[in-house]
């Protein structure tokens, strides 16, 4: 049984499962160490989602439904920044109220524009890389590393040196250093002439675009479809992926490729076991749960995350 | 006739309630030290802040050098070469010392990333041109406060800072870390630098300024050179009436035991040993005084004996109760009085009205519950009873306390602490932050509980308090005490070394 579920395919779907996890915790990571919480991924993602997929079927390019998506989500993170950081909002409730709004405006605009909830993609992007070769051509080793690193749509590759430029960026340039200072001390920051608040427009902006390229990720590579409610809770596994990825780029990609694994896992178990699937599906955000709770204590949030910079009077 | 290098004149900012600055002026010279003294409340961070741009004026004018200059933010400052070292520093805790130094400032190496050598290597040359190593790399959480100023200190150097401005910058120091402050600060003027240094420790005053510029309410009341004045001339200009600077100390008369803590162990967040097998005594009339570097177990040991942390080991007895690891209420209902040394944290609430917190601890009790609700009439009284007795100022029971200024707020913890006759009084840190005049009224309130015959544990990180206040100074280091001292027959000097683990007591432990 083991040999059926645990092979190269299975690796792959769990990298599959994992990239929009891993995007939208990636959101989560420059939001959040900018010192504002954005539990509006969730939303963003959806809204992604259906943007993606709605303008690809319009002018026929999966490409332009990928960048609507992320601009959308700028425009949504531009929303959650203008209420938390310009009005000064609590971050919780803006979060929210973007998941609200993101579930009813997409399945208004789905009936609006398809007359359904379940949009079939028309086109979707190519696979990029190696072909496969057929059971008994070649080793099966040489098959298998094929199928985890070198058959992949183009956001697979994309995604990896989104990556590593985030992890360079935060860690190695001016930008990042101050995004992380602004996060932990904001008054320090600005005594030292940072802009605190551009840094958190800057910041909470890039967490909406990833969060959308999260989103058509999800609908135009994974589904193939977009259905209401597509996202599921992943915005908020991904934030469960960057508190367990201690707020680091690969940190959250290790997180989210850990999550990947468990929904791999329960999709593959549906089909070897007789417990029900209600039960199995519960897998992944048992997993999420579970690892929460062990990184408790040791997972320690960017000092002065969701709370307003305001310059002390007196 | 030295050249001027900053002029401000006729500053005036008025903030909702209060005009924080009225008509101030305000001259310095090319290389002096510059001593900007006053009362908390006095105006002097905020004209400060004003100079270094985080306020602007309501009007006035600001001149370096001759010259006109609108100081719009920091960055403005920073260009005309002016720094601060902020009260509460302004680092960022889980950054290195070069990242916290180069922010806002960073070399750039390829056109994008961060040119950390470079960065280290200016850290390096600008520490060792004061005459000071620091580790470059260390994380500022895991560095002392003395070296966290340093760190401020370079990270001004590096923004080429020709005027220093340091706001209270001895308040976190021991007695050697603040002779080493005076080191540095002398090499940079002899470097061409030009120093601010807003206190209100007079002693600190006449060691290090040339000059001093004394506010009171938000005004100037008067510029002396230091040579030609004393402290008390200045304290009573900071006052606006004579102060007494030294306390007056009755003859000591001590009774019963009070306190007895043996072997006492606790542990401190980390899960790590803070207190190690600590005894100690405190009898009836008389202040034990304790003194130590921050973070060496005071904080745990007065936590546990106010029933705040538990005890891993050993025995609190309360004349010959025990009282280990009672509840916060038990112990309260033990008339033992808890003075609190972060008192944001736990002095008071401050969304609460002066009424409200004069009744906190006692607030289920009758007077001031009778059964589902509670007596209005009776916490008015209360309260007005001791807003008169303690002065609290304003005057009216219903000021939230966040309205109310540092010292007023400690007036309240005190009056609260005070009624009903505790039999220990807990004073940690009682004045810390408070300025001259509510200093001397806190002290006064100790003292009279000691002559009155209560026991008290002071904790302190000011030696001069510890000094004339205490009876008997024990000296905590890594939690343990490592001498027990008479004040009569030590001093500063002394305990600094010996809170700073330099020495060990030999004479210690001593036996009664």
């Amino acid at each position: 049984m083991f040999g059926s579920i645990f092979n190269a395919d299975f690796i792959a779907s769990s990298i599959r499962i994992a990239i929009p996890l891993a995007l939208a915790g990636l959101g989560g990571v420059f939001s959040e160490r900018s010192g504002v919480i954005n539990i509006g991924l969730e939303g963003i993602m959806l809204t992604g989602a259906f943007t993606s997929i709605a303008v690809t079927n319009f002018i026929q390019n999966p490409w332009l439904g990928i960048l609507a998506a992320i601009i959308i989500g700028i425009f949504l993170g531009l929303i959650h920044g203008i209420t938390c950081i310009t009005f000064k909002a609590n971050q919780i409730v803006s979060g929210v109220a973007i998941n609200l709004f993101a579930s009813g405006i997409t399945v208004f605009f789905s009936w609006l524009l398809f007359n359904e909830t379940q949009i079939m993609a028309k086109i979707s992007l190519p696979i990029w890389g190696l072909s496969i070769p057929n059971l008994g051509e070649g080793s099966s080793f040489l098959r298998s590393i094929i199928i985890i690193f070198a058959h992949h749509s183009p956001l697979v590759y994309l995604t990896i040196i989104i990556f590593i430029l985030s992890h360079l960026i935060i860690f190695r340039t001016p930008f990042g250093l101050r995004l992380r200072s602004v996060g932990e001390y904001p008054q320090a920051a600005d005594t030292m002439g940072v802009n605190v608040i551009k840094i958190r427009y800057i910041a909470v902006m890039t967490s909406g675009a990833l969060a959308g390229l999260a989103g058509s990720f999800l609908s135009l590579e994974q589904a193939h479809f977009f259905v209401k409610e597509i996202s599921g809770g992943r915005g908020f596994i991904a934030l469960a992926a960057m508190i367990f990825g201690k707020w680091t780029p690969f940190g959250t990609a290790g997180a989210a490729l850990l999550f990947g694994f468990g929904e791999a896992l329960a999709i593959r178990l549906q089909s070897v076991t007789a417990v029900p699937v209600q039960f199995i599906n519960m897998v992944p955000y048992l997993l999420a749960i579970f690892v929460l709770v062990s990184a408790i204590g040791r997972a320690i949030p960017p000092a002065a995350d969701g709370i307003p910079y305001e310059k002390e009077v007196g | 006739m030295p050249e001027i290098t900053l002029e401000m004149k006729d500053i005036t900012k008025r903030f909702p309630l209060v005009v924080a600055n009225d008509k101030v002026n305000f001259a310095v010279y090319q290389g002096e030290i510059h001593a900007l003294v006053g009362e908390n409340g006095a105006g002097k961070t905020t004209l400060m802040s004003i100079l270094y741009g985080l306020y602007q004026a309501d009007s006035g004018q600001i001149f370096i050098k001759g010259k006109k200059v609108n100081i719009a933010n920091p960055k403005v400052a920073i260009n005309l070469k002016i720094g601060m070292v902020h009260q509460h520093f302004m680092l960022v805790p889980p950054l290195s010392v070069t990242e916290n130094i180069i922010l806002g400032m960073e070399p750039i190496k390829n056109n994008i990333f961060i040119d950390l050598e470079r960065a280290t290597n200016k850290v390096k040359e600008i520490s060792e041109s004061i005459g000071f190593k620091i580790d470059p790399h260390a994380k500022i959480e895991n560095i002392s406060v003395g070296i966290q100023q340093r760190v401020e200190i370079i990270k001004i150097l590096y923004r080429g800072a020709e005027i220093l401005i340091m706001d209270e910058p001895t308040a976190v120091l021991t007695p050697q870390e603040v002779e080493e402050l005076f080191e540095i600060l002398r090499s940079l003027i002899k470097q061409g630098k030009t120093i601010i240094f807003i206190t209100h420790k007079l002693n600190e005053v006449k060691a290090v300024s040339d000059r001093i510029t004394v506010m009171r309410r938000g005004k100037v009341v008067g510029v002396k050179n230091t040579k030609d004045t004393n402290q008390e001339e200045i304290a009573s200009m900071m006052v606006g009436r004579k102060v007494l600077l030294e306390v007056d100390k009755k003859e000591h008369n001590f009774g019963k035991t009070v306190l007895k803590v043996d072997k006492l162990n606790a542990l401190n967040n980390k899960k790590l040993p803070a207190l190690k097998e600590i005894s100690f005594e405190v009898r009836e009339g008389e202040i034990l005084g304790f003194a130590g570097v921050e973070g060496n177990g005071q904080t745990e040991l007065v936590e546990v004996i106010s029933g705040l942390r538990l005890a891993a080991g050993g025995k609190i007895k309360l004349y010959d109760k025990d009282i280990t690891n009672y509840s916060p209420r038990d112990i309260r209902e033990q008339k033992i009085a808890h003075i609190p040394e972060d008192r944001r944290q736990r002095g008071f609430i401050s969304n609460y009205s002066v009424a409200e917190n004069l009744i906190l601890g006692s607030n289920y009790r009758p007077p001031f519950n009778k059964g589902l609700t509670l007596n209005f009439s009776a916490i008015n009284n209360h309260a007005a009873k001791l807003i008169k007795d303690f002065d609290i100022r304003p005057s009216d029971r219903n000021n939230l306390l966040k309205s109310l200024s540092g010292g007023n707020q400690q007036k309240v913890i005190v009056a609260r602490e005070l009624f009903g006759e505790p039999r220990l009084l807990i004073a940690a840190q009682p004045t810390r932050g408070l300025d001259v005049g509510s200093t001397e009224f806190v002290h006064q309130q100790i003292l009279n509980e000691r002559d009155k015959g209560k026991a008290i544990l002071l904790v302190s990180a000011d030696l001069e308090e510890i000094l004339s206040l205490s009876d008997l100074i024990a000296v905590i280091y890594e939690g343990e005490i490592v001498a027990i001292l008479d004040p009569k027959k030590t001093n500063e000097k002394e305990l600094g070394l010996l809170m700073t683990g330099s020495v060990r007591n030999n004479k210690f432990p001593k036996k009664k």
